[in-house]
């Protein structure tokens, strides 16, 4: 039995065949179990592995007479002896195992045999049952199959007299409708008013070729209209604010208004009330401003005109949303109509701020203004709102920039007529006064606090609270060319200019400048150019860090621009003192009557003065300017070059020209001694010190003096005049100059010029005049 | 006190009727002295000058602050004093130099006193205009242009060179500033008023073209048949560029000052300068120049 269970679960079986016999075998199984045989003892006497062998006695194909004709082929005789005793024992076994089982279960078999008669007996009965159920339901269905035809009729006609009911009562509704709509006008219950008159305006329409229906609708409409004709009274009234308005305008909507004129209305309501803000603004700007600081004037305008354009706004798109395109395109122009006249009063208004100089009022004002403008912006961002008001932030801010600029401008004049004060002042006081560079110091402070304050007064539009700081104009533009270019560069070029004009129109007005002005202005941008220059702009573009990165102008442009200007204002400041000086020696030399003057006992006055005036400038240019550098001077220097001019020189170079014979000969001798110098220019740019300052001024004194000799006629005197006062001259100049050659070398021209001059050149003794010179 | 006279040159040397109101030329024995211009009643002369296109009978002579008209009658041989007027004003007012306009039938002269030039109408001897503070200093001479009416040049201490429109003295037209000392003449070419010539006392001559100011501001138009008047239609057909306004040449010969600068009368290219050691230096425009004006 074992081997069957592996061969039925071999793989040549078929699905059906090895689960049927190890069920069966299964169960087999346990009623062996149960009647107590052991397994081994029933599996060991047919031992053989195939289940269809014929010969095996358990299996289920067990042929008889095989297994016999093998016996009796295979086995010897004891063998079979053996076999058949073993058979016969088993047979024996068998019967009293079967005989003990049906004792034993007789009981059971009795029981269930009484059970299913039983069974048998109800399930009879049950059927009788049934069968009496199913008669008495036929008869409760053809009982109800009867009511409900006779209720059928009945039925229907129920049906439609609730209709006729429900009809009814609509129609009771209806012809109550102008009763109810006249009281709810009455009450001013809009809104009840416009729900019943929606509910009814179908069923009216349709039914409107009916005479009394048409009354109805009549009535209605009637009705209606005034209801209608009651909202936009209301509607225009104006009384009502902009919550109830758009209630309104809902209402006359649901009515049925043509949503376009409604909008139109809408609108032009809303222009009514929000030109009362304006015009309540424009007032405030008045011709006599009443004046409230612009930041009040921005905040009213922002919280009138800007809320209120911002609930229009909202209460229009939430209201006309349906209206397509069309309907916005209206809002659009309404909002930037009324926003561009909005925008005019706040530029009115900030070009009155032109002159008062607040500048964080003013930028707190834009601040909000520009804060406030947002939300209706941000709504309505076709209306370019916000673009306008960032334009307007801009043009302000442009506009203080061009008054800082003028500011600072203005500042520089003033410092300028306060050191024309000063420098008039000690004059009439008798009294030194501050000392030029005292006066350049506080001119030099007083300007760079003024550029500092205007660049604190300008920063705070790029603040970082400032709502407007971080629009692209107010990190680029407004940094680099706005404050790098016009503000501080326009300054610096503005004040160089100024610098400038003082010396390009002498004409004029040169005599009103003080020359001692000219000196210090060039010291000024000789000082900027230097320092100042890089110091300021390396101010500015630290404060004013600009993404933008546009061409600025570069600090040595600006450097080499303030050198040029001091540099010109000292080459006039030259020309003005040397002008001053060469007057008084022109004004000397041609009103006096050289021809029968005296024989000259001492120096003349006008020469100690120039030496004074002469002196005076040297202090007034070292106040503010370097000594320089001078050739180098022979260690005597004045004594000796003086004898040599006198002594030597003098009979060399004019001797000869006292006898007419030889004329030629001192002509030649001055070219070639003048071969052997340097051409002097006489008005030759200057350069930033004191010698070269004062060399310019002797040189063009001395020039002056040389051809004003060879205007006139000398007598003997006249022209030992002239040497007296060229000795003198020579004794005091020479220390002021970069190469007292030249000094030398001029007043030689001009006594050799007197001496050509004169009638009767008879020079006068050298010692004579030193001693004269020495008095004097 | 300087005077000035009349004086006749040699036959031989005749060409132009030159003369000096110098009389210290005394060692010229070939001059013939014709006649004194009396001026002891008005004070020193500063300046003589002919009628520039008359038949050499009236002179004009600044003495002091008198402004003295001279007609020459008998042969020259006397002058007489015709009309004057006096220049009346706070201070010592002295003319310093003056010039005989060629225009407006000659009726007109320009003198300069201190820094101011003025007008003169010789007719009734009236001030027809007045350039106060022409120079910033002493205008040291003038110029009248011999072919444009109304423009004048002058020079002064202050080394400038103006050019001066006498319709409108409010601002001069134009302002040289080469010179590095006082500019003692200011000279037009006589026949291409483009040239102009300035003498200085840092020993420098300065050529310049002032085509823009000239009469032939687009150069030379059209043929010189062409009557002058019809230039101003054909401007149009201008065939070259102009030249900028320029300093053509400095002319550094002279060792000093110089004091006198002067146009050939016979050759519109040559030109003399005169300085203080005694150098005359004759000089020819650059004929790179001469051509572009021709051509």
């Amino acid at each position: 039995m074992e081997a069957a269970v592996g061969l039925g679960s071999g793989p040549g079986a078929s699905p059906e065949e090895p689960e049927a016999p190890e069920r069966r075998r299964k169960a087999h199984g346990m009623l062996k179990l149960y009647y107590g045989l052991p397994e081994a003892e029933a599996a060991a006497p047919g031992a053989t592995p195939d289940p269809r062998d014929p010969t095996d006695l358990n299996g289920a194909h067990f042929d008889p007479e095989v297994f016999l004709d093998k016996l009796r082929k295979e086995c010897p005789l004891a063998q079979l002896m053996d076999s058949e005793t073993d058979m016969v024992r088993q047979i024996r076994a068998l019967d009293s195992d079967m005989q003990t089982l049906v004792y034993e279960n007789y009981n059971k078999f009795i029981c269930a045999t009484d059970t299913i008669r039983k069974m048998k007996n109800d399930f009879r009965k049950m059927e009788d049952e049934m069968d009496r159920l199913a008669t008495t339901m036929a008869v409760i269905t053809d009982f109800s199959a009867r009511i409900s035809a006779t209720l059928q009729d009945r039925h229907e006609r129920i049906t439609k007299l609730a209709g006729v009911h429900a009809l009814l009562r609509k129609l009771q509704f209806l012809f109550e409708l102008p009763s109810r709509l006249t009281r709810c006008v009455e009450l001013g219950a809009y809104g009840q008013a416009v729900r019943y008159q929606g509910r009814a305006r179908a069923v009216l329409q349709q039914y409107q070729h009916l005479p009394s229906f048409r009354a109805i609708q009549d009535d209605c409409q009637l009705i209606t209209a005034r209801l209608a004709q009651q909202l936009r009274h209301k509607f225009r009234d104006g009384g009502a604010g902009a919550p109830e308005l758009a209630e309104c305008v809902e209402l006359l909507l649901a009515l049925g208004e043509p949503a376009e004129e409604l909008c139109d209305e809408f609108l032009a309501h809303a222009q009514g009330r929000l030109e009362g803000e304006l015009g309540s603004l424009e007032a405030e700007l008045g011709p006599s401003p009443p004046a409230p600081d612009v930041l009040e004037f921005t905040d009213r305008g922002g919280s009138g005109f800007v809320s209120g354009l911002c609930q229009v706004v909202a209460s229009y798109q939430e209201l006309f949303s349906a209206q397509g395109p069309a309907g916005v395109e209206k809002l659009v122009a309404f909002a930037r109509e009324l926003g561009s006249r909005y925008f005019a009063l706040v530029e009115r208004r900030l070009a009155q701020e032109q002159g008062s100089g607040d500048n964080s009022l003013l930028v707190r004002a834009l601040d909000r203004f520009h804060r406030r403008l947002r939300a209706p912006g941000t709504m309505l961002p076709a209306a370019g709102l916000t673009e306008g008001a960032t334009e307007i932030v801009e043009q302000a801010a442009r506009e203080r920039l061009g008054q800082h600029l003028q500011g600072l401008c203005a500042a520089f004049s003033g410092c300028l007529t306060d050191v024309r004060q000063a420098l008039a002042a000690p004059r009439l006081a008798g009294k030194e006064g501050p000392g030029l560079g005292e006066l350049l110091a506080s001119v030099s402070g007083a300007i760079l606090g003024h550029i500092k304050a205007s660049l604190a007064a300008v920063h705070l539009f790029t603040a970082k609270d400032v709502s407007f700081s971080n629009k692209a104009y107010f990190r680029g533009e407004f940094c680099s060319q706005g404050v790098r270019e016009g503000l501080i560069v326009g300054f610096i070029r503005s004040m160089c200019r100024t610098a400038r004009g003082f010396c390009d129109s002498p004409s004029e007005k040169g005599g009103a400048t003080p020359p001692a002005l000219l000196l210090l202005l060039s010291r000024l941008c000789l000082d900027y150019e230097t320092s100042t220059i890089s110091y300021i702009l390396t101010l500015t573009d630290e404060q004013f860090l600009g993404q933008d990165h546009s061409p600025v102008t570069p600090v040595s442009t600006l450097c080499a621009e303030a050198r040029e200007t001091a540099r010109r204002l000292l080459t006039h400041y030259v020309k003005v003192q040397g002008l001053v000086v060469s007057q008084m020696l022109r004004k000397s030399v041609e009103t006096r009557d050289w021809l029968t003057t005296l024989e000259p006992r001492n120096v003349r006055a006008v020469m100690k003065r120039v030496v004074e005036d002469t002196t005076a400038i040297d202090v007034q240019v070292g106040l503010l300017y370097e000594e320089g550098v001078r050739k180098a001077q022979s260690s005597d220097s004045s004594k000796r070059t003086f004898s040599v001019y006198s002594s030597s020189r003098q009979q060399g170079r004019y001797a000869p020209s006292y006898t007419p014979s030889a004329p030629m000969d001192t002509n030649l001798l001055s070219n070639i001694q003048k071969l052997f110098s340097e051409r002097i220019d006489v008005f030759s740019p200057v350069e930033f010190n004191k010698v070269s300052v004062l060399t310019g001024i002797i040189k063009i004194s001395l020039k002056t003096l040389l051809e004003c000799v060879r205007l006139r006629t000398f007598g003997r005197y006249g022209l030992q005049q002239v040497q007296v006062d060229c000795h003198f001259l020579q004794l005091y100049l020479w220390r002021f100059v970069a190469d007292e050659e030249l000094v030398h070398l001029l007043l030689d021209e001009v006594v050799a010029s007197a001496a050509l001059r004169c009638l009767d050149p008879v020079p006068m003794e050298p010692s004579v005049v030193e001693v004269i010179c020495e008095r004097g | 006190m300087t005077c000035a006279a009349v004086w006749r040159m040699p036959k031989e040397l005749e060409s132009g009727s030159h003369e000096s109101p110098d009389d210290s030329s005394s060692t010229t024995q070939t001059l013939e002295l014709l006649c004194h211009l009396d001026n002891t009643a008005h004070g020193n002369m500063a300046c003589v000058t002919w009628e520039p296109m008359g038949d050499g009978k009236k002179i004009i002579s600044l003495a002091d602050n008198h402004l003295l008209l001279w007609d020459l009658q008998e042969s020259s041989s006397q002058a007489v004093l015709s009309s004057s007027t006096a220049l009346e004003g706070k201070g010592q007012l002295k003319f310093t130099s003056g010039r005989w306009s060629p225009h407006h039938n000659c009726t007109q002269v320009a003198t300069a006193n201190d820094t101011t030039i003025r007008g003169w109408d010789t007719r009734n001897m009236s001030q027809i205009y007045c350039i106060e503070n022409a120079h910033g200093q002493l205008v040291r001479d003038l110029d009248f242009n011999p072919n444009k009416q109304y423009y004048l040049a002058s020079c002064g201490d202050d080394c400038k060179v103006k050019f001066w429109d006498t319709r409108n003295v409010g601002e001069p037209v134009k302002t040289l500033d080469e010179h590095s000392h006082w500019v003692w003449n200011v000279r037009y070419n006589h026949s291409h008023d483009q040239l102009i010539l300035t003498g200085s006392s840092d020993s420098r001559v300065i050529l310049s073209n002032m085509v823009s100011i000239s009469s032939e501001p687009f150069g030379h138009l059209v043929d010189e048949d062409d009557l002058s008047d019809q230039e101003e239609h054909h401007q149009e057909e201008k065939s070259k560029e102009p030249l900028p306004d320029s300093v053509i040449a400095t002319y550094e010969e002279h060792e000093d000052s110089v004091y006198a600068v002067e146009w050939s009368s016979a050759d519109p290219w040559l030109f003399a300068s005169l300085s203080y050691d005694g150098r005359l230096v004759i000089n020819r425009v650059p004929r790179a120049l001469k051509y572009h004006i021709l051509l």
